[in-house]
């Protein structure tokens, strides 16, 4: 069983987020960088499979993205992965969904890969288009937002989170994709004895030249903060202090002091 | 101009987001016509072309095939834009359709913006504007950011379609989700708690701060992922729409999810260590401070 994981670091999304000097992405001064979350369940999901079953199963983990994505990639290894693969680019984020994808796709071709877990969508970009759209140009079955996942030899039974918190059972057989959602699983701590072991496994480069023959479809023209809809108050200051101001604001304002 | 916007159907029913897809294609001014794998007692009350697929040989959930449909009523009707809404049918659908056709897609559009569509990044904390390179493009609206004006109406002229093809992914069935034993539909305030209440042993501080109020006690989905309160409380898309008269946001950043369950509350509290984070949207009061001792302070207060 080979299986690829795809994931994209990420900033720390409670960090406050500026224009860079385009204005048409955030600039990356003061930014702490991490995997990105829906990743880590793509990743748990891949490991949790390997273990299920043993030495056969094959890992290779993959990042695109400037020097500081071995970081994700060398995490992912301590989870379990074995070898990942870094496809260097500082310019990643104005690549377009259709590139990230086509540059993914042009990777795996003739690779063989069984199974393909990404996230469902990145925490930055919020696209969810870049696993399908892999799919789709390998012509894997998929299933999206995928909350728990099954494997039947030969086949993967996936529940797909759906409005209204019910689910749709679906099962579709190998090669395939599956874009993982919260609540599929609980990421595991690499421990430091895996993250020593880490340090041994193989990180292979692959220029992104070789791969992306695509312009872009789509482009960014601008990136700014949401237009205050207004209204609210803030309030900052000492907790006790506040706690009175809130009471004196909800007796004028609501009917539940009553 | 030309929008073709691709209708959701599910268990037996047509969606009344469908409507949503019209309103998002008046803003547009586009002239319009509708795909929509269903069934002919359940069209959407529209004057104008359906381009109708029978659920019961094409199923409800059948990517390949629904996608195969929709290129065929693409045929016909040579739109401009293909819309859909950004739902697990929607963002599911949208891609295959994108790259099959080698068109720019734009995911989860807010507002339509001067040069392109505005689109939320970064956790819903910032937006960017996407233009399209291609001159057609697809595209997935956000859920309640186009609200139509005035009750449907009309009946349109169906026209039915048909692809021969097979599809890689077998629906298996529905899990419904899990009974609701809390209603909290019924609460008149809800204190709820988000991930920035740091840990597991802190939810009883919320609860109480609850209680305090006479109200019950919330959830965002990444607590009850994490297993800290359970299925039951959770706010949101994927668990309970609510409107209490009092809602107090417990270090919730304030994700779509969570506000499209919340957001009609009659009067909303957040309380959240980020001046920034996108509660303070819909927020009344935002209470910038660590969310624990003020929790703890406003319990004290009530309770006086």
């Amino acid at each position: 069983m080979k299986i690829l994981v795809c994931i994209k670091q990420v900033p720390d999304m409670e960090s406050r987020f500026k224009p860079d000097s385009q204005g048409t992405w955030f600039s990356e001064a003061d930014l702490a960088f991490r995997m990105n979350e829906y990743d880590e369940y793509a990743v748990e999901q891949a490991v949790g499979l390997k273990e299920l079953l043993g030495d056969s199963a094959d890992i290779t983990v993959l990042s695109i993205g400037p020097d500081r994505v071995v970081e994700a990639i060398k995490k992912a290894l301590a989870m379990g992965c074995d070898r990942g693969v870094h496809i260097p680019d500082a310019a990643v984020h104005g690549k377009d969904p259709w590139q990230v994808a086509s540059a993914i796709t042009a990777f795996s071709q003739g690779k063989g890969f069984d199974l393909i877990f990404t996230g469902m969508q990145s925490q930055d970009r919020g696209s969810a288009q870049v696993g399908i759209t892999v799919a789709e140009l390998l012509g894997y079955a998929c299933a999206s937002t995928v909350v728990g996942f099954e494997y039947l030899e030969g086949s993967v039974v996936v529940r797909r989170e759906l409005e209204g918190g019910g689910k749709a059972v679906v099962r579709m057989p190998l090669p395939a994709l599956v874009t993982c959602q919260l609540g599929l699983n609980v990421p595991r701590y690499p421990t430091l004895p895996n993250i020593m072991k880490a340090k041994k496994k193989e990180i292979s480069t692959v220029s992104l030249g070789e791969l992306l023959k695509e312009g872009p479809l789509a482009e960014t023209t601008s990136f700014y903060p949401p237009a205050k809809s207004g209204g609210g108050i803030i309030l900052e200051g000492d907790v006790a202090e506040l706690a009175d101001r809130l009471i004196g604001i909800l007796k004028e304002k609501t009917t539940v002091m009553r | 101009m030309k929008a073709l916007l691709v209708c959701e159907y599910r268990e037996g029913k047509l969606l009344d987001t469908s409507y949503e897809l019209l309103a998002f294609a008046e803003r547009l001014g586009a002239d319009t016509a509708i795909v929509l794998v269903g069934d002919a007692a359940n069209v959407p009350r529209y004057s104008g072309k359906v381009h109708l697929a029978h659920v019961a040989i094409y199923g409800e959930y059948n990517p390949d095939l629904h996608k195969e449909l929709i290129l065929a009523a693409v045929d016909r009707e040579n739109p401009d834009y293909i819309i859909f809404q950004h739902s697990s049918y929607g963002w599911d659908l949208a891609p295959r359709l994108a790259a099959k056709l080698r068109l720019a897609q734009v995911s989860e559009v807010v507002a339509i913006a001067g040069d392109g569509f505005e689109v939320g990044c970064c956790n819903a904390k910032m937006r960017r504007t996407v233009k399209p390179s291609t001159a057609k493009a697809v595209i997935t609206i956000q859920t309640g950011a186009f609200t139509p004006q005035g009750e449907p109406q009309g009946s349109p002229t169906v026209e039915m379609l048909d692809v021969a093809a097979a599809g890689k992914v077998e629906f298996i069935g529905y899990e419904p989700a899990e009974e609701k034993d809390i209603d909290l539909g019924k609460a008149e305030v809800i204190v709820s708690a988000g991930r920035g209440i740091g840990k597991k042993d802190n939810v009883p501080i919320i609860a109480a701060l609850a209680k305090a109020f006479g109200g019950e006690l919330g959830a965002s989905r990444p607590v009850v992922d994490a297993g800290w309160v359970e299925h039951s409380h959770q706010v949101g898309t994927t668990g309970q729409t609510v409107s209490p008269k009092l809602y107090v946001a417990c270090g919730i950043s304030g994700a779509i999810q969570h506000l499209a369950g919340m957001k009609k509350s009659d009067f909303i509290v957040a309380v959240n260590k980020d001046k920034d984070a996108p509660i303070g949207e819909v927020a009344d009061v935002l209470i910038v401070a660590d969310v624990m001792p003020f929790a703890q302070a406003l319990t004290a207060r009530l309770h006086k």
